[in-house]
């Protein structure tokens, strides 16, 4: 064998291997400060071990941040993956309106999510924005939207599902695309109706594909930082400051570095635990597909 | 086949050990970069007679926020490169991420910008970690600084909120001075002529009144052909921003302090009986007479609605309603009078301010270049030029308050010299100098926001200064 040959495996694996360093070069060091108390007051820092992660997890603040956290990620993936998918049933018939109101459909998703909650912002403004001027002849022309913290939170929910739940409907309407049609033929003869064709057929034919955006859109709202901030900042109060922007506040704001990289190497972990719950559940359901087709 | 696997493997350790070398050797450099630091300060190697051609050729690189002074500052840098050689090159961001621009870059180490802007607050953070150039050391010295900077045309009060001796507690006004006073702000009440002259109002002078005003504003004003106006604009937003304008600045009319220190040692103190009840009553004025969707109210949103009339009052920078009433700027325009605001109990006009002031990158390789970047921004030439032609109000110097040609510009405003004459020597920081300014103001502005939101005031506020306790003490 030519040494040429030898080395061939060597070079195939560099350009991985380089993005596997890229990954885990500030990753580890991100870990590896946690474990001392770095701060800008501080910048020669002791060494503490878990004392950060100790603080995080006994603050009252993070539980806060991660209650609302869950509430915003299981809110937002929810209603998305029940709009996309209606959504993607509505488009599935393939009309001229059909074919149009996909083109459409894709806008929010070209918007820069910033810019968006910034949109909203204004749109939900209490004396001069649109939405309270339409529900005005309907009574209800003085809401203040962003005042309350569950108006808060469901508002920044509901930038969220403006944004992205043209991504659900996308990935919904592929999955349908995609399905065999002689299962349906066969229900058809045999006379069986929409609901039961549905229930019996197309959702689980479909799963896996709203499996898939359901993962995406769990794990990025989970991690979810621009809408919110944008929207409220995290007020009023502490409603709406999920772990993300708490880091960011920590790291960045108040620049306590090891202890702001704490908060996000635990939103990582979570990120993380979920991401593989739900993935090892995307192969049951594949399976499960198959079967069914 | 054995010897291949074996090649694999070493080549395998091999890399993963280089791999792991800049990772342990970043680690082991430590945290925040260079960290050589000498005592004696740059200033030192400047001698000779002073010249403003020093550092001719030379190119400073300046981080700027988006503000009418940055305008008249950059519309007037052809006469800095003229005076001195010196080119400047200069990046300007919003004020929403300015400061996160600028922190980020401090705490690299690097010295992207050797000048940059900042507010005495930053002091406070930027300070401690030695990211700020001393500037004394440059005033004293003769050989880089003109006897025609005048060091004693400064406003005293606002050298002295750029002073600090880098501990937590400690007054200003002592120990370096890590930034210059360039332009700044004392919060004060601007209120919309009109609407008080047809109801008949006059600007309140307890903060009884104040209350009371901003609410029968509210209510009437809208049937008095001032549609959709309400009372009275202040701040809201969950942010450090929302304590130090109009709020802090009657906090201190009512004597109240952020903390008290006692040997060195900070003790929250926005829970006691007196500023529960101040805060509650701050949190019903706004109840009462305050913006709708007031917890997302910045100065942008105060300063527009005044502009646009849509608030009778305003309590917050001068500038901010300054910038609405110049003549076509808004629908307001000609209408917006200035009132120092109502007093404490005592009579106090103790107010809080905010300094735009210029800073120094410590690490900066161009110091002496920077100097002189400094000293012309704040000398009076440029400042004076820059208050007539531009809108650098408020000047940071007594030869420009006095001077005719500017109270000649100012004197259409109503009420605009004669606040600013009767608060400005009252004005100065009120918060307690201390690291973690930021994070006490915002949790803070959270709290105001719970209080608003229908939360015990005394409950939120022990809450906020146990929290509070732990980080300061």
């Amino acid at each position: 064998m030519g040494w040429r040959l030898a080395l061939r495996p060597y070079v195939l694996i560099v350009p991985a291997l380089l993005l596997t360093c890229g990954i885990l070069y500030p990753f580890g060091l991100g870990l590896y400060y946690t474990l001392f108390d770095f701060s800008a007051s501080k910048p020669q820092p002791d060494m503490v071990r878990f004392e950060n992660y100790e603080t995080v997890f006994t603050q009252e603040a993070f539980w806060n941040s991660a209650w609302v956290t869950v509430l915003y990620a299981v809110g937002a993936a929810a209603v998305e993956t029940v709009l996309g998918v209606a959504v993607a049933l509505l488009l599935h018939r393939s009309t001229i309106v059909g074919r149009v109101l996909e083109k459409i459909l894709i806008l929010p998703l070209m918007i820069a999510p910033v810019i968006a909650a910034i949109i909203w912002k204004l749109m939900l403004q209490p004396s001069v924005g649109v939405i309270n001027y339409l529900l005005k002849p309907f009574g209800l022309g003085g809401v203040q939207w962003t005042d309350t913290p569950t108006g808060a939170l469901l508002s920044s929910i509901a930038v969220d599902v403006w944004v992205y739940t043209p991504f659900v409907a996308i990935l919904a309407l592929a999955g349908l695309r995609s399905l065999p049609t002689s299962p349906f033929e066969a229900a058809a003869v045999d006379g069986a109706g929409w609901w039961y064709t549905f229930r019996r057929l197309t959702l689980p034919m479909l799963w896996p594909y709203v499996l898939v955006a359901v993962i995406f859109r769990f794990m990025d709202s989970l991690k979810v930082f621009d809408i919110i901030y944008a929207l409220t900042e995290g007020g009023p109060g502490d409603s709406t400051v999920v772990l993300q922007i708490r880091a960011y506040l920590e790291a960045i704001r108040f620049q306590r570095y090891s202890f702001g990289i704490s908060y996000t190497i635990v939103l990582w972990a979570v990120v993380y635990l979920a991401a593989m719950v739900l993935v090892k559940h995307l192969g049951k359901i594949q399976r499960k597909a198959a079967e069914v087709k | 086949m054995d010897m291949h696997v074996h090649d694999r493997r070493r080549f395998l350790a091999l890399t993963a050990a280089a791999a792991a070398t800049p990772l342990l050797a970043a680690c082991g450099a430590g945290f925040g970069g260079d960290d050589n630091k000498s005592d004696g300060s740059a200033a030192d190697d400047v001698t000779g007679s002073f010249d403003w051609k020093r550092e001719k050729g030379t190119t400073v690189k300046a981080l700027l926020n988006k503000h009418p002074y940055t305008d008249a500052l950059i519309a007037d840098l052809k006469s800095f490169t003229e005076k001195t050689g010196i080119k400047v090159e200069y990046d300007v961001f919003p004020e929403d991420n300015y400061f996160d621009k600028l922190t980020v870059d401090l705490s690299s180490g690097r010295a992207s910008y050797d000048v940059f802007m900042l507010g005495a607050y930053m002091v406070w953070q930027y300070g401690p970690p030695g990211w700020l150039e001393d500037l004394g050391p440059w005033m004293r010295n003769s050989s880089a600084t003109g006897s025609e900077w005048d060091q004693a045309d400064f406003f005293p009060n606002l050298l002295q909120a750029d002073q600090w001796s880098l501990k937590a507690g400690a007054p200003l006004g002592q120990g370096g001075q890590y930034a210059l006073p360039w332009g700044w702000e004392t919060n004060v009440v601007a209120y919309n002529t009109d609407v008080f002259k047809k109801l008949g109002l006059k600007p309140a002078e307890t903060f009884d009144e104040l209350r009371e005003l901003a609410g029968t504003i509210k209510r009437k004003a809208p049937g008095a052909g001032f549609d959709g106006m309400y009372g009275i604009a202040v701040r809201g937003s969950r942010s450090w921003a929302t304590i130090h304008p109009g709020f802090m600045t009657m906090y201190a009319r009512n004597g109240l302090r952020d903390f008290t220190v006692q040997d060195g040692k900070l003790t929250p103190a926005m829970n006691t009986p007196q500023a529960v009840a101040f805060t509650e009553d701050w949190a019903g004025m706004v109840k009462q007479g305050g913006p709708p969707s007031w917890t997302s109210y910045t100065w942008y949103q105060c300063s527009s609605d005044l502009g646009a009339k849509k608030a009778g009052m305003l309590f917050d920078a001068d500038t901010a309603a300054y910038f609405q009433a110049v003549e076509g700027a808004s629908p307001a325009s000609g209408k917006i009078a200035f009132h120092p605001g109502p007093k404490g109990p005592d009579g106090s006009l103790a107010t809080n301010m905010w300094i735009w002031s210029l800073g120094m990158n410590a690490k900066s390789k161009k110091k002496s270049a920077s100097w002189l970047f400094l000293q012309w921004a704040t000398g009076k030439e440029h400042l004076l030029k820059s208050a007539i032609t531009h809108n650098h109000i408020d000047p940071v110097r007594k030869s420009i308050a006095d001077d005719g040609a500017y109270k000649d510009k100012m004197k259409h405003l109503p009420g605009f010299i004669e606040t600013f004459e009767t608060v400005v020597d009252q004005t100065k920081i009120q918060f307690t100098p201390q690291a973690q300014f930021f994070d006490a103001t915002t949790s803070w502005a959270a709290a105001l926001q719970e209080i608003y939101g229908g939360q015990g005031a005394k409950s939120v506020l022990d809450g906020l200064a146990g929290d509070l306790a732990d980080k300061v003490g």
